[in-house]
Parts: C-alpha cells; structure tokens; sequence
C-alpha cells in the first residue's frame, strides 16, 4: 500500500486521458505487487469499492455533457474492464502459488516400504498345488474327483484288491494296524487311494471315470519314503475301456502335467495284484543338469506310474460282472510327481512346515491352475 | 536277479546284440535295472616284464621295462610288488587309465625321481578279488598286447532285472532264456537233463510231519566225491553276480539255483545222524546256521532235522554242523518244496535273505524237483566223482496243471489290438503253455513253473506283453455324458476355497501328519484306544489326531525354535473323531504365533504390528467359513471354547442351537505347556463338513438389486453398560430396533472407566440408517433413535451416555 498514490479527489474532478492512464498504470502496479489474497482484496475495494477511485471516476459520467460522455465513457469503462481483469487473473495466481506451496509442503519420501500384500505372503502347499493341477487335467478329461477314508478295513484295502492272504503288504513291517477290536478285526491306514476304487463301484454303476488324490500311510522313512505320502489314483470303468484308452490318458495326463508338447511314455509289463495285465510306465527325460529334470527331451527314463486293467476279482468285489464290465485305473505319488516337477529335494520336507521352505516350493494363493492359463504359469 | 551274457547264451541260441537284449527283456516285463558290460576292465592289457632292477632311491621299489605288446617300444614302470620280476606276465594299466581298486585315474609321475609310466596291477586293483600280495602273474603263454578281461574271462556283461514277485519261473537263467526266445530273440536250449540210475536205495529216509510245509521232498546220496574247488568258468559266473565259491558241492547248489530257479542243499552224509524229519521247529529251538549265526525258532517255521536236531531252516539256510567242507566223501543232496508263506514269513522274522528264500517264497516248479536233484547230480559226478544211490521222494503228489479257458478275443477286448490267432498261438507255446481246441474258445493248460496264471486276464497279459506293449496304439477315450457331471463334490470346493481364502490372509498352508504324540491327542480330546496305532513308526506318531491344532502349534514352534518367531499356517486336513468312515472330518484350522498380523508382521515405519490374539483368530476362521459357503450374518459367536482354548479368550461359532461351526481363541497356558509351545499364538478350527449343504437353485439368476433413491445416513450412539454385558447382544438389539431401516450396525469404541461407574463399560456404535419409501424427517430420525435406545435397553440395560 505504501506506493505513490495520486489524489483522488484531483482525479474524480479532472478525469483526463492523463490522469486515466496514471490511475490504471497505477493500479496495475498495486495488482502485480499485491502478495496474497487480502492485498488483492485492497487493491479491489480501494478501485472498484463504493468509494473506490475507479468508481469515483464513474459518477463523474452523470454530469457531463454527452459528447463529454461519448468520448470518456468508453475510457473509465474500458479502465474499469482491465482493472477487474487483471485483478482475477492475479487472484488466480496467487492460488496456484499458494496451492503449489502447501503441495511442497505435504511432500513424502515416496521411497519408504510399505507392507507386503497378504495375498503375496500367503502360501499354498506344493501338494495341495498338484492336486488342484491333477483336478483341472481330468476335469477337463471328463472325470470326477473321489475321496474315502483314510481308516480302513482289510476288506477295502487288501481283500477286495485282490491281495492274497499272507502277501507281504499285509504285514505290520509295511502297514499301520489299529488295535483289534472285539472280533478281532483290526482297521488300518490305507496303504494306497485303491480302496475309493470299490468303494465308488458300490456306490455308483458304470460308467464311472474317476480320480481319487488322497493321503497314503506305509512303514517307510527316508528321503524318498515317507510313513505318509500322498497318491493319487484314476478308475474308468465301461463296458469297452481298454489298454489302448489307458495309454491315451496316461499320455495326454503327462503331456499336460509337465507342461510339454509331447512326451514319450515306456509303458512296461509288471505286476499288481489288483491289476491285469499289469505295466509300469517310464516317462522320457533329461537329467543331465545336476538337480534339474526336463521331460519330453533326453534320453533318460523316470518310472512316474503304475497301471493296468482291473482285475477281473476286483470288479467282482466290486459287484461288476468282469464279463460285462472291463476298465483301467491308474496310480502314482503326488509327493513324487511334484517333486519330479517342481524339483523339490527331499520328500520329508513336504511334512516340517518350515515357512522358509513353505515360501520358495509354495504357490501363491491366487495362482490357481487352469488348463486355459496354464497349468503353472 | 544277477545273471552274465555268456550264462544267459548257454539257454538262448540268439545273433542279438547286449543291447538288444536288454530292450527286449525290459519289453517283456524283465526290467533291466543294471547292465555291467565290464568297460572299466577294457583298457587293462597283457604285459611282459623284461628287466627289473632296484630303485636307485628306494629298497621296496623295483625299475621294470616292460613290453605291452602290439610292436610298441617298452615302457618304464616302478612297481613295488615283492613279486615284480623280470620275465612275469601281467595286467598293465597305461597312463590315462583309470583304476577301480584305487580310485585313481594315471597320469605319467616320477617316484622317487625315477619316471613311472603306467602301473602293474594287482588283482585288487582291478577289482576281481581281495588277492593284493602281489601283481597278477600271468602263464607264460599269455597272448602280450591283447586285453587282460577277455583272456581272463572277466569281461562278460552283467545284467541285473528286477524281477516282480509273480515270475518265479524269471529267478532262473533259463527262465529269461525262454521268455526272451518266446519274443523271437533266438532259441531255447539247453534245457535236457539226463537221469542217473542209482547204484542202491538212499539210505537216509524222510519223513514229513508238516505235509502243509512241505509238498515234497527228494534225496540222493552220492558216495565217494571229492570235494575241492569247482571249475574256473562255473567259479568266474558266481563271482560275476556277486557270489563268493566255496567249493564244488556247495557252488554246484547256487548254480543250480541260478541256473534253473531250483534252491538245493547239500548235507554231509557223514554228519546226518539218522534219518531226516520235517517237521515244525519246538519253541525256542535253536540251530547255528552256514552264516555262523545262531536262530532262535519258533513254531511257526519249518526245520528238517536228524537224530542230532535241526539241521537246516527249511528253504532258507542249513546248519553249519551237516554243511559240506573240503573233507566231505559222501554227499546228501536236497531238493525239496516249501510253502511260499512260511517260507516268508520265517526268512523276515530271523532276517535272513538269502538266493533260496527269494525263490520258494515266490514259488518254485514242483515238476522240477526231481530233475534238479538229477541236474545237480550230474555236475557232482562231473566236478568230484562218487556214486549216486537211487532218489529217495517224499510226501510229492504230482503237479494238477491249471486249465484256464481262454476266448481269444479276449485280448482285443482287454488291449485293444487284435493279435492274429496264429501268432497268440505261437507266443503261449512258446511259454510252455498248451492252447487246446478250435475256433475262438481255447482250453489252454498252464505249466507248472508258472503258478502266478490263474485266468483269462493273465493270458492276455502274456501275449500283450510277447507281441509288445509298444505296438498298442493309443486310443482316445470318447466321452460318456453319464459321468460328465460335476467334478468336485461341495466339501471337496469347500477345502480348496478355504485354503485359498486361508493364503489369501497370509498364512501359509502346511501339512502335518496325521499321527501325533499321545500326549498331545489327550490335550485336544483325542487319545482313544480305536484311534492308537498298534505299530507306529515312532513312539511320538502314535495317535490320530482329534485336531489340527497340536500340529500345527507344534510346527509353528520348531519355526520360532529356528528363529522365525512370526509365523501363520495353516492347514484344510481330515480329523478323526472314530475309526469309521463317517468320523474323519475335513477341517481348516490356523495358527498365528507372534506378530504375524494379517497386515503384516514385525516392525514398520508406519506402526509396529501387535502380538496375535484371539480376534486375529476370530476373523481368520470367519474368513474361511465364508469361504466355504457358510452363511455369515446368521452366524452366533458364544463366547469360551474346548478347554485346550483361554477360557475368557475364545469362542465357538454357531450355527443354530446346535449346529457347531468353529472355534476359536488364545491357548490355555497349559496346553502351550503340555506341547512345549510358547505365545503369543493364538488359533482357530472350522468344521468344513458341518457347514450346509446348499439349496439346490432352480436358476443361476441373481435376484433384482434394489437400489433406494434416498440418501442413507448414519447416526452414533454410545451407551454405558454392565462389563459383564456382551457387544453382539448390544448389536442384535441395535439391529432388531427397526428391521426396515436399520442396515448396518458397527462397534467403533468399547472403553472402561472410573467416570463410568463400577464394573460399567461404554459400547459407541455407529448405525446405518436406509431409508426406503421416503427421506426421513427429524422427527422421523427423533423415533427412530428412540426404538433403538429403548431396544437395547430392554436388551443389555445399557442406558445412552450423558
């Protein structure tokens, strides 16, 4: 406020083009310098109030001539005009300063950590993993996914297999018995997902196309071996399912499981009591690389399967006519075949619940295998 | 099963390469687990020693040249062997050759500063044997320059099948010969075993007391033998897979036994007191066996004893007192039948292997019993002379073949490609079997070395597995709509989406073990005798387990006990309440132990997470039984849970009056206590399989969504009342004050103070106001808040606060 100011009263009575040009130099030079709102807000009151100069100019117009009016009419009004312009143009500025001043002052060091989403953290177990690729293969293979009890009779898990009596598996060097009860029978920890088998054939008449993941108990422990493991196993059942059909599951089954264009499969006569013809299957591998495995290359061979047609007493146990009825079926370590995937080491890591090995072999939650977005990618 | 190429050509006439044998025998079902082809011995040569001198420097060693053949210039080797002399005929090792016995690949050196140039080797350094008092010394006519193995007969390949427990007839060489001459690899011979007539009767009887154990029973004495070493070449092929010679009589037996799959045993007549007896062993009897071993029997096991006791563990092992030894003139052999179990059975609990174990427990030819004794016979005259008396036979009946009745089309039925009813033909005989009839139904009789062919399903194995596995075609499965329905059952989408929830909420999934310590089943309601295992593994897997929890808390303290205090698992697993099928439960239980807080753990910038509690676990098991289905809103939280739980720290989740959803909380002290786990933890168990089953829906619609066109406001209301007064009863009356208007209820401030008066407590909630036919007006809100004060009045007493 402290700059030269002209009297006003000399120019509400002489409201020459000299003292017009004077007065909006003037208050130009106020608008520019003003600093802050309640300056501008001055400036405005001092021109534009009642008494303002600008105004004071105005009423001069009442009482003059009309062709007095005609020339400085337009004048006072065209300086009332920029007057006003310039004071919102410099009101706005001096909010963009002011705006851009307190954005400077609420600035954050944009560099600190933040916490780690829960969903990124959070882990899914390699098997419950397989399991759910295992699922998506043969969902999509049109079968459907079966469990049973993991306490069991001899009758489940031995007789109706076809196991002989006095077979080895059927001692307690190889299989975990409960107490006898009062009859003398004695449950056990099924030794293989093969008792879901004529369970489902009880319960269900063919066609029957399953796959049975589930936990599987011996007396074994080692870094391959351990007294819980985890199988899964598949049952189709018809009136015309053959060797040929198994091979083409079995091949399509690995193809999609490790993830390669094509594989080649070694399928191997052997023996099953509860299978015949009984096989083996190799899968075709590279194990040149220490520690790392590749399917569908090399010229190596990894046993991964068992397999065979049903025997002809274990669709009797089942309640099948073997002269009617014929299938396949199917079974291998979950453990394993992840292990053999994913390359975990050691099979007795599976079941400590060290979250350091938890974080590196799990998955995160929401990587959920799909056929259409990849298995594991 | 160990066997050498050049046995194995004893049975097979073939032109096939090794590795052609080895493909097909792993074809046929005889998986190759090992082949030895002896390379490691190639690059040992015949040399001759020229001269040898003293080392200059050292009084053990010698200078030698020496000549390795093929017109090359000799070589200068330092040899310490005492018995390295000039003119003696050896292996030589070149440089750059690796030796088995001592680990060591050449090189050119100096030894004492005289240079060696490759190495005379001993017979331990090649592995052959444990002979290391000096280097080999060759017969003067050994051809110098060629390779040492094939002078010496080492370089015959050896394979290793892995044999399945239902080939006993594959436990012989001749067994293999004739399944790889049924694939067309060549022909079978070799097989014709010529009877001896015997001078006079045997002159040791057998009686069989346990005719179960024993289906048969044959004995010949041969007198007048000589019992020295046997042959070189018969030596050289038990060394091969891994046998050690004894002596003529008792290397002819394990040849046999290889040979033919036929276990024998040999007595020395001299020590039989009396006539045999088979018989079960007394309780406690004991025997000192050819191992040097006393056993210990019982009962259950079959012996064959004289006038003296138990001379031989029957199909196992003999007695070391009746053995064969270099002073043996007559000679007993046995060839007899033992039961397959029995003979299991026994060999597991002496723990004893042995070649004739492996044999009868899977099941020898009963109809070659008698031509083994003959085989066996011949070989003792051949390799010590003597005079055989007649062969004493017992307790035998004669093999009753199996006739299985086979349609042949049974094998495009089973396999899916058609073999050609010739070819089917050809591969059964070929076996031995012998197909009977025309047309399309054959009888077909089965030998007796193979007792594991009891039906149709076995023939059509046989001859899938001779016309080869690899010529079945793949075929694709068509699809059946009958099966096409749902995949997963509900409880089976309901344990994948709590582990998914579960993760989601930073925990990790573990899997423990099903068996845990008794003690720790006791502390979680479990530890009943039908859940005890009878054998477990360890004394700590002894239990099933009635609950997730010890596991876990158990694992989540081996993290803490490795430094990673913070940690949060969990696990979607069965329980067992029972033994039967319907008391395995599917569970989703969590642990968190420490700091590890759904938003994290440990410290930040930002805020230091807090220890777990009870209300971590609260929203954990809520979040999974959302996850499964469960109908949240009408979920009822009572407080205290089972007494492993914090009394005044956990709570169970209802779902009706009786209907048990989950529970959760903060752990009593003594079960940390009773599982050797510290806090803070806390933790939940939700019953996956005791949340409802869906209604079935007619559609998949969703129903209309109504949105109000008036504004919703929300109102707070503070309220002081008893401690002892519990929030979701508060809640319940908030909500209940007007069903229509009142959406949403929420706790924002529970505190107690002196101000309050004694054992009082304020509850602030905020209500969610929605109105629905038309903007409220004051007094509107005025009546409203009204109810809502009076209603949780009624409810919990609580007044609104001054």
């Amino acid at each position: 406020m402290g700059a030269v100011r002209p009297n006003e009263e000399s120019f509400a009575v002489n409201a020459t083009a000299g003292n017009l040009e004077a007065l909006e130099a003037s208050l130009l030079a106020e608008i520019a310098a003003a600093a802050d709102e309640a300056a501008i807000e001055a400036v405005r009151v001092s021109a534009l109030g009642k008494k303002g100069s600008v105004s004071e100019m105005l009423k001069t117009l009442g009482a003059m001539s009309a062709e007095e009016r005609q020339v400085k009419g337009p004048a006072i009004n065209g300086l009332k005009n920029r007057v006003t312009e310039a004071l919102t143009q410099r009101k706005a500025e001096l909010k963009d300063v002011a705006i851009a001043a307190r954005l400077a002052a609420e600035k954050v060091d944009v560099t600190l950590p933040v916490r780690q989403s829960p969903a990124e953290r959070g882990r899914i177990h390699p098997i419950s993993q397989v399991i759910d690729e295992i699922a998506a293969i043969f969902g999509d293979l049109g079968f459907s996914i079966a469990e049973g009890p993991d306490i069991e009779t001899d009758h489940y898990n031995f007789t109706a297999l076809n196991f002989p009596e006095g077979h080895p598996a059927r001692e307690m060097h190889d299989t975990f018995f409960f107490q006898p009860d009062e009859k003398g029978e004695r449950k056990l920890l099924r030794t293989h997902t093969s008792p879901v088998q004529i369970r489902t054939m009880e319960r269900q008449k063919p066609p029957i196309r399953i796959v049975i993941p589930g936990k599987t108990y011996r007396q074994d422990s080692d870094a391959t071996h351990s007294p819980m493991f985890h199988q899964v196993e598949g049952l189709v059942i018809d009136r015309s399912a053959n060797i040929a059909n198994m091979k083409w599951v079995l091949e399509e089954f690995c193809k999609a499981f490790f993830e390669v264009p094509s594989v080649k499969m070694r399928f191997r006569p052997s023996f099953f009591p509860f299978t015949e013809p009984s096989l083996e299957v190799d899968i075709q591998c590279d194990r040149s690389r220490p520690g790392e495995v590749r399917f569908g290359e090399g010229s190596d061979w990894m046993e991964i399967l068992g397999c065979g047609m049903v025997h002809p007493n274990v669709l009797r146990y089942g309640g099948l006519d073997p002269d009617e009825y014929q299938g396949f079926a199917w079974g291998m370590g979950i453990d394993r075949i992840a292990m053999l995937k994913y390359g975990m080491p050691d099979l007795r890591a599976f079941f400590d619940a060290d979250v350091r090995w938890l974080s590196h072999y799990g998955f995160r939650p929401l990587d959920l295998p799909t056929l259409f977005g990849g298995l594991s990618a | 099963m160990k066997f050498t190429l050049s046995w194995l050509k004893d049975h097979l006439e073939t032109d096939a390469s090794l590795a052609e044998i080895v493909e097909r025998l792993t074809a046929i079902g005889l998986e190759v687990e090992h082949v030895d082809d002896k390379a490691g011995l190639k690059p040992f040569v015949i040399a001759k020693v020229l001269t040898a001198v003293q080392h200059p420097d050292a009084d053990r060693l010698r200078v030698l040249t020496v000549d390795t053949g093929n017109g090359k210039p000799p070589v200068q080797v330092v040899c310490g062997a005492p018995n390295a002399r000039a003119g003696l005929i050896g292996a030589f090792a070149a440089p750059a050759t690796y030796v088995p016995g001592i680990d060591v690949t050449l090189s050119v050196g100096k030894i004492r500063g005289v240079e060696s140039h490759g190495m005379m080797c001993s017979e331990r350094e090649l592995q052959i044997s444990d002979e290391h008092n000096g280097i080999i010394d060759l017969p003067e006519d050994a051809p110098v320059g060629t390779s040492f193995a094939a002078y010496a007969h080492l370089d015959d390949p050896v394979i290793e099948i892995n044999l399945t427990p239902n080939r006993p007839d594959a436990t012989s060489v001749y067994g293999i010969a004739r399944d790889l001459a049924a694939s067309g690899l060549g022909r079978l011979t070799g097989g014709a075993i010529m009877p001896h007539a015997g001078q006079d009767l045997c002159p040791v009887k057998v009686t069989i007391e346990a005719p179960e154990l024993c289906p048969g029973f044959a004995l010949r004495l041969v007198k007048g033998v000589k019992n020295g070493p046997s042959p070189k070449w018969l030596q050289q092929r038990l060394i091969a897979i891994g046998l050690r010679p004894i002596s003529a009589l008792v290397d002819i037996t394990n040849y046999v036994t290889f040979d033919r799959g036929r276990p024998l045993h040999v007595f020395d007549a001299k020590k039989v007191a009396g006539n045999l007896v088979v018989r079960r062993a007394r309780d406690g009897e004991k025997v000192l066996a050819l191992d040097g071993r006393e056993y210990t029997l019982t009962p259950e096991m079959c012996v064959i004893a004289d006038d003296n006791g138990v001379e031989s563990i029957a199909g196992i092992m003999g007695g070391e007192h009746s053995g064969c030894d270099e002073n043996t003139t007559d000679v007993l052999i046995e060839s007899a039948l033992w039961d397959p179990i029995t003979t299991a059975r026994t060999g597991r609990a002496l723990g004893i292997i042995t070649d004739a174990r492996y044999r009868f427990e899977r099941g020898v030819d009963p109809e070659f019993m008698v031509p083994g004794v003959e085989l066996a016979t011949k070989l003792v005259l051949d390799f010590c002379g003597g005079t055989p008396s007649e062969i004493e036979v017992a307790g035998y009946a004669g093999h009753k073949p199996m006739i299985v009745s086979f349609p042949l089309p049974e094998v495009k039925r089973l396999t899916g490609i058609e073999v050609p009813k010739e070819e089917t033909l050809g591969i059964l005989t070929r076996l031995g079997f012998e197909p009977q009839g025309s047309g399309d139904l054959l009888k077909v009789t089965v030998p007796s070395w193979r007792p594991d062919i009891d039906g149709k399903a076995d023939l059509v194995e046989e001859v899938m597995r001779i016309h080869g596995v690899d010529n079945i075609a793949p075929q694709p499965l068509t699809s059946h709509d009958a099966v096409n329905g749902k995949i997963l059952t509900t409880l089976q989408v309901r344990t994948r989406a709590a582990k998914r929830a579960l993760a989601v909420r930073g925990m990790m999934e573990a899997v423990t073990w099903s068996f845990i310590p008794a003690k720790h089943a006791e502390l979680f309601g479990g530890g009943q005798t039908a859940l005890k295992l009878a054998n477990p593994i360890a004394a700590d897997m002894s239990d099933m387990r009635p609950s997730l929890l010890p596991g876990l808390i158990a694992a989540a303290q081996r993290n803490a006990d490795r430094g990673i205090g913070d940690v949060a698992l969990f696990e979607v697993s069965g329980t067992y309440e029972g033994d039967l099928a319907d008391q395995q439960r599917r569970v989703a239980a969590g642990v968190r132990r420490g700091t590890a807080k759904l938003e994290g753990s440990g410290r930040s910038w930002a805020g230091n997470a807090g220890p777990v509690g009870v209300f971590d676990a609260k929203a954990d098991a809520i979040a999974a039984l959302e996850a499964c289905g469960a109908p949240v809103d009408r979920l009822q939280i009572e407080p205290g849970g089972p007494a492993w739980y914090h009394p005044g720290r956990s709570g169970t989740i209802k779902l009706g009056p009786k209907t048990v959803l989950g529970t959760f909380g903060e752990f009593h002290p003594k079960t940390l206590d009773g599982l050797d786990a510290s806090g803070p933890i806390c933790g939940f168990e939700v019953f996956v399989d005791a949340v409802p089953e869906p209604k079935a829906k007619p559609t998949r619609t969703k129903p209309k969504l109504e949105l109000s066109p008036f504004q919703a406001v929300k109102r707070d209301f503070a309220f002081v009342v008893e401690r002892t007064v519990e929030a979701g009863t508060l809640v319940r009356a908030a909500l209940a004050a007007d069903k229509k208007l009142v959406t949403g209820v929420s706790v924002f401030d529970v505190f107690e103070g002196a101000s309050l008066g004694e054992a009082k407590k304020s509850i602030a909630i905020e209500v969610s106001i929605q109105p629905v036919e038309k903007t409220l007006t004051d007094e509107d809100f005025e009546a409203l808040a009204k109810r809502i004060v009076d209603n949780v009045n009624k409810q919990t007493g609580g007044v609104l606060r001054a």
